[in-house]
C-alpha cells in the first residue's frame, strides 16, 4: 500500500474547509482532511482542540457552519447520523450511545429499515463473527444497562461494524481496555484496514497512535497544525515521532517536555511514592468478600487484601471483572453476601454509608455524571451530598443555607472549580470541573479509606497529570489507605505501592511495584503466572 | 434570578393558561354560545358575588391538600396518580367516624382524630404501590391509578353495605350535625379547612426547600443513583413520599366532608385528583403558585357551573378547559425545551 501513489478515488471521505462555531468559540476553523481506504489516520490534539466536533460532523450529529463534505468523491450532505449511517460511516463515541434497558443483541439490531423483519438467528451469527473479530465475549441477551463501561464500548465497536463500513471513526477507543485488549483492538483495526476500511482514530495517546496509524494529524484550537504521513512515520523511529507531535500538539517546546512524559507514558525515571510501615497494622482487612451480582455482572466471590496506612493499592483488571462491585462494598453501596471487612480493626460490612463516611470513608466513583452527581441540583448541594441532614451545615434536619453556599465557596476556591456561582446546577460545568466538586467532596485530611475509580479518565493531559501526583501523595489525606481502580496499568504503575489483579471477581495475584512489575502484572491479567 | 428568566418564567406559566381560555372560547364559539358572556359569568359567579367568592374559597380546602400531597409526591419523582381513590376512602372513614365520634368526645378532640385518620387510611392505601415501587421497580403510574379504582369502588362498597344510614333512602352515611362540623371563619360561609390547606401547601413548600427531608426527597426524583451512592435510604423514602402525599389527600377528603358535606352519598367521586395534577405542574411545584392556581381553578369550577347553564353548555365543559390547558402546558413546555436545546447547541 502506496499512500504517497494515493489517487484522489483513493478517498473515502474529505473535508475542505470546515468551520463550525459554537457560541464563544470556533470549534473547528477551516478545516481540511482527507480519509483514504485502507489506511489508519489518528486524530490528536488535547482536550477543546476540535476533534469531537469533527467527529460530529463526520457521523452526522452535527451541521457545519461552512465547508464542504465529499464522500467517494461525491459532495454530500451528511444532515443526519442515519445519513452517515447509510453511506457506512460508523463511530464509537467515547461516552455510550447505547440504549441501557435493550439486550445487547436488541442494540446491536437497532437502526435496520423497519420493514425488514429481525432475524434473531442472522443478527446471532453476525455478533458471533464480531465477538470472534474482536476476542471479546459479552452475554447477548444481558441487558446493556448491567455491563460494565468496558464491556459496553466493545459492544459499541461492534455496533460500528455491524453495517460493514466504509469509515469507522474511534473515538478514544481504548481509555476502557487493558494492555491486551488495545493489542487486540490494534489487530481487528489493521484486518479492517486491509479490507480497505478508512479508519478514523482519536486519541490522547501518543504511543498507540503511533503503533497504530499510517498517517497522524495534530489538530489545535480548532485548526489542522500539522501533519505526519506514511513515508515520514516509517522514517521516523518512535521518539521522533512522539517529540513532532508534541511539538506540534503544544506549540511550544518547553511546556511540551513535562507534558510528553505523560503522553508517552511515564517515560523516565520511576514516581516516587512515598514509604509504608508495614510495622504497623493494617488499615483495611478484606477477608473473603463475596457478592451476589445481576444476570450479565460480575460479582465478587471471596475478595481478601490488606491495605495499610500510607499505602496506595492499585486494582488492575478488565472492566467487568468485580471492580465496581469490589468499590460499592468498600463504600458501603453494595451488602456483602459473605466475609467481613475491618476498618482499623473495626468490622464494617454491616454499616452504610453514612456511617461509613463518618468513620473516614471516601469514594470517588468512576460514574461521575451518572451516579456521582445530582445534576439539577447545586453545586453547593453535590459538594455536602453525603451529608444531608448532619450538623453543623444542618441543624435539628433544617438546612442552613448559608452555612452551605459559604462551604461550598470555601471548597469552589479551595479546588479551584470554575463555575459561575455554588447556585449553578452542577449538571452545567465541564467534566474536568465535576471531577474537581468529586474530588473537593471526597478529599480530607480526616480520611481513613479512599476509594478511587478510574480517577483520570476522560481528563486532559494537565489534569491528569495533577491527579496522579496528587494520588502518589495520599489523595489529601494524611494517613489513609488508598485503594485506586484504574484499567490503565500505567497510571497504576505511576502512583501504586503494590497491584493487585482483579479477574472475574476473584484477586489472581498481587505485585509489588518493583521495575518487573508491568510484566508481572500482564502475566498476572493473561493468565499466564498466578503469583505465589 | 435575572430578570430576563422571570420574564420567561411568567410567560411559560401565563401563555398556556391564555391559549387554553382562547381556544375554551373558539370551542364555545363552535357551539354557538358567546364566549365572552361564558368567562363574564364565569368571574362574575365564581369571583364577584360574595356567594360564589366564598363557595370558591371552600372548594379550596380540598384541592390545596392534594396539591400539597402532590408536591411531595412529584418532587420525589412519583407519579402518585391514585389520589382520587386515597381521596373518597379517607372522605368515606371520616364521614362514617365523625358522627359517630360526635356526640362521644369534645369537638376539639374529634376533629384532629378524624383528620389523623384520614392521614392514616389515604396513607395505608399508598403502602401497596409504594412497596411495588421500592421493592420491586414497579411503575407507580400503573399501580397507583388500579389501586385508585379500587378505592373507589371499596369505598362506595363501604358506604352501601356497611356505613349506610338506615334512615335515608339514597345509600349515604350518617350525616354530621351542622354545628359539629368545622367551624366557619367570621361571617362567612367558608370553613377553617382551607387554612389548613394554605398551611399544608406553604409547610410542604418549606419542608422541600429548607429540610434534610425535603432535600433527599428531591435527590430521590431527580437522581435515584447519586441518592443510593450518598448513601440515602432510597426504599423508605420512597414510603416516606408515598405517605405523606396520599395522607395529604386523605386529610383533604375529611375536610371536604366534614367542612362541607357532612355526609358522603353513594357513587359520589368528584375526581378532585386528576383536576389539581396540571395545576401542580402548572406552578413547577411552588407552594405560593399552587395557591394562585388553586384559587383561580376553583373560581372557575364554580363560576363555570352557573355559567354553563346560563350559555346553555354543559358543565363538565370545565373539563374541557382543563384538558386545553394540560395540551398547551405541553406544547409550551416543548417549545421551550427546544428553545433552550438551540441556544445550548
Amino acid at each position: 500500500m502506496n499512500a504517497a501513489a494515493a489517487a484522489t478515488d483513493d478517498i473515502a471521505i474529505a473535508f475542505s474547509g470546515i468551520t463550525k462555531r459554537f457560541p464563544g468559540v470556533v470549534a473547528n476553523d477551516g478545516i481540511s482532511l482527507a480519509f483514504r481506504r485502507g489506511e489508519v489516520h489518528a486524530l490528536l490534539g488535547e482536550n477543546g482542540a476540535g476533534k469531537s466536533t469533527l467527529i460530529g460532523i463526520m457521523s452526522g450529529m452535527l451541521a457545519p457552519d461552512e465547508g464542504r463534505i465529499e464522500v467517494d468523491g461525491r459532495a454530500t450532505r451528511l444532515s443526519s447520523p442515519a445519513d452517515a449511517l447509510r453511506l457506512g460511516i460508523g463511530t464509537v463515541f467515547q461516552h455510550m450511545m447505547l440504549v441501557p434497558g435493550l439486550t445487547v443483541l436488541e442494540n446491536l439490531m437497532l437502526g435496520a429499515p423497519w420493514w425488514r423483519l429481525r432475524s434473531r438467528s442472522r443478527a446471532l451469527a453476525r455478533f458471533r463473527e464480531l465477538a470472534g473479530l474482536l476476542s471479546v465475549d459479552p452475554d447477548p441477551d444481558a441487558p446493556v444497562g448491567r455491563l460494565s463501561p468496558g464491556e459496553q464500548q466493545q459492544v459499541e465497536i461492534m455496533r460500528a461494524l455491524w453495517h460493514g463500513g466504509r469509515v469507522l471513526i474511534l473515538d478514544e477507543p481504548t481509555s476502557m481496555l487493558t494492555p491486551k485488549g488495545v493489542a487486540e483492538l490494534g489487530a481487528v483495526v489493521r484486518r479492517l484496514r486491509d479490507h480497505g476500511v478508512a479508519v478514523v482514530f482519536v486519541t490522547h495517546k501518543l504511543r498507540e497512535a503511533h503503533a497504530l496509524a499510517d498517517r497522524i494529524s495534530v489538530l489545535r484550537r480548532g485548526r489542522v497544525v500539522g501533519a505526519l504521513g506514511p513515508e515520514q512515520l516509517r522514517a521516523m523511529g518512535e521518539a521522533e515521532v512522539l517529540d513532532a507531535v508534541v511539538a506540534m500538539m503544544f506549540g511550544r517546546t518547553e511546556r511540551a517536555d513535562a507534558l510528553g512524559e505523560v503522553l508517552a507514558g511515564g517515560v523516565g525515571a520511576g514516581p516516587a511514592l512515598r514509604p509504608v510501615d508495614r510495622t504497623r497494622p493494617p488499615r483495611l482487612v478484606l477477608s473473603g468478600v463475596s457478592t451476589v451480582g445481576a444476570r450479565g455482572e460480575c460479582a465478587l466471590a471471596g475478595v481478601s487484601l490488606k491495605v495499610w496506612p500510607g499505602e496506595v493499592l492499585g486494582i488492575a483488571g478488565v472492566d467487568g471483572n468485580g471492580q465496581k462491585h469490589l468499590a460499592e462494598v468498600l463504600a458501603g453501596q453494595r451488602p456483602v453476601s459473605a466475609g467481613s471487612i475491618m476498618l482499623d480493626g473495626r468490622e464494617i460490612a454491616a454499616l452504610g454509608v453514612p456511617a461509613r463516611r463518618a468513620l473516614g470513608v471516601r469514594y470517588v466513583t468512576d460514574e461521575r455524571l451518572d451516579e456521582g452527581i445530582a445534576g439539577e441540583h447545586p453545586v453547593a448541594v453535590n459538594l455536602v451530598l453525603k451529608e444531608i441532614g448532619r450538623p453543623p451545615l444542618w441543624r435539628a434536619g433544617i438546612a442552613r443555607w448559608g452555612a452551605i453556599n459559604a462551604h461550598a465557596r470555601d471548597l469552589i476556591c479551595a479546588h479551584d472549580v470554575r463555575t459561575p456561582s455554588e447556585r449553578t446546577p452542577i449538571a452545567w460545568l465541564s467534566g474536568g470541573n465535576i471531577q474537581k466538586v468529586l474530588l473537593a467532596r471526597e478529599l480530607s485530611p480526616d480520611a481513613t479509606l479512599v476509594v478511587l475509580g478510574k480517577p483520570t479518565h476522560g481528563l486532559d493531559l494537565q489534569t491528569t497529570r495533577l491527579a496522579r501526583e496528587r494520588i502518589r501523595n495520599g489523595a489529601g489525606a494524611r494517613d489513609a489507605a488508598l485503594v485506586v481502580i484504574s484499567n490503565e496499568l500505567e497510571e497504576l504503575l505511576e502512583t501504586c505501592h503494590r497491584i493487585a489483579v482483579l479477574d472475574r471477581g476473584t484477586i489472581r495475584g498481587i505485585v509489588d511495584n518493583r521495575p518487573d512489575a508491568e510484566r508481572a502484572v500482564g502475566r498476572l491479567m493473561t493468565g499466564i503466572a498466578h503469583a505465589a | 434570578m435575572s430578570a430576563a428568566e422571570l420574564v420567561t418564567g411568567a410567560v411559560r406559566i401565563l401563555l398556556p393558561v391564555l391559549l387554553a381560555l382562547v381556544a375554551g372560547g373558539l370551542v364555545l364559539l363552535a357551539m354557538g354560545a358567546d364566549p365572552l358572556a361564558y368567562y363574564g359569568y364565569v368571574v362574575e359567579r365564581g369571583l364577584l358575588s360574595r356567594t360564589g367568592l366564598e363557595a370558591s374559597v371552600t372548594r379550596m380546602a380540598p384541592l390545596l391538600l392534594i396539591a400539597a400531597g402532590l408536591i411531595v409526591a412529584f418532587r420525589a419523582g412519583l407519579w402518585n396518580l391514585g389520589v382520587d381513590g386515597q381521596f373518597l376512602l379517607a372522605a368515606v372513614v371520616v364521614a362514617a367516624l365523625a358522627p359517630a365520634l360526635a356526640p362521644a368526645v369534645p369537638h376539639w378532640l374529634m376533629v384532629p382524630v378524624c383528620f389523623a385518620v384520614a392521614f392514616a387510611v389515604g396513607a395505608v392505601w399508598s403502602v401497596i404501590p409504594a412497596f411495588l415501587k421500592a421493592v420491586h421497580g414497579i411503575n407507580e403510574i400503573i399501580a397507583t391509578l388500579m389501586m385508585s379504582f379500587l378505592g373507589v369502588g371499596l369505598a362506595n362498597i363501604l358506604i352501601k353495605l356497611v356505613f349506610f344510614d338506615p334512615a335515608t333512602t339514597v345509600p349515604q352515611t350518617a350525616t354530621l350535625a351542622v354545628e359539629d362540623r368545622l367551624a366557619r371563619l367570621g361571617a362567612t360561609t367558608v370553613h377553617w379547612g382551607v387554612l389548613l390547606g394554605v398551611a399544608a401547601v406553604l409547610a410542604v413548600h418549606w419542608l422541600m426547600g429548607h429540610t434534610a427531608l425535603g432535600l433527599r426527597l428531591q435527590i430521590v426524583g431527580s437522581s435515584p443513583r447519586a441518592a443510593i451512592h450518598a448513601g440515602i435510604n432510597l426504599r423508605r423514602l420512597t414510603f416516606v413520599a408515598f405517605a405523606l402525599g396520599a395522607g395529604l389527600a386523605g386529610v383533604g377528603g375529611a375536610a371536604d366532608v366534614m367542612g362541607v358535606h357532612g355526609t358522603v352519598q353513594a357513587d359520589w367521586n368528584p375526581a378532585y385528583g386528576i383536576l389539581v395534577i396540571p395545576l401542580v405542574f402548572l406552578a413547577r411545584f411552588n407552594g405560593w403558585g399552587v395557591i394562585a392556581f388553586v384559587f383561580g381553578f376553583a373560581v372557575l369550577m364554580i363560576g363555570g357551573e352557573s355559567a354553563a347553564r346560563r350559555v346553555g353548555v354543559p358543565t363538565f365543559f370545565v373539563l374541557v378547559l382543563v384538558a386545553l390547558l394540560l395540551l398547551f402546558l405541553a406544547v409550551v413546555e416543548y417549545l421551550d425545551h427546544e428553545r433552550r436545546r438551540r441556544r445550548a447547541a
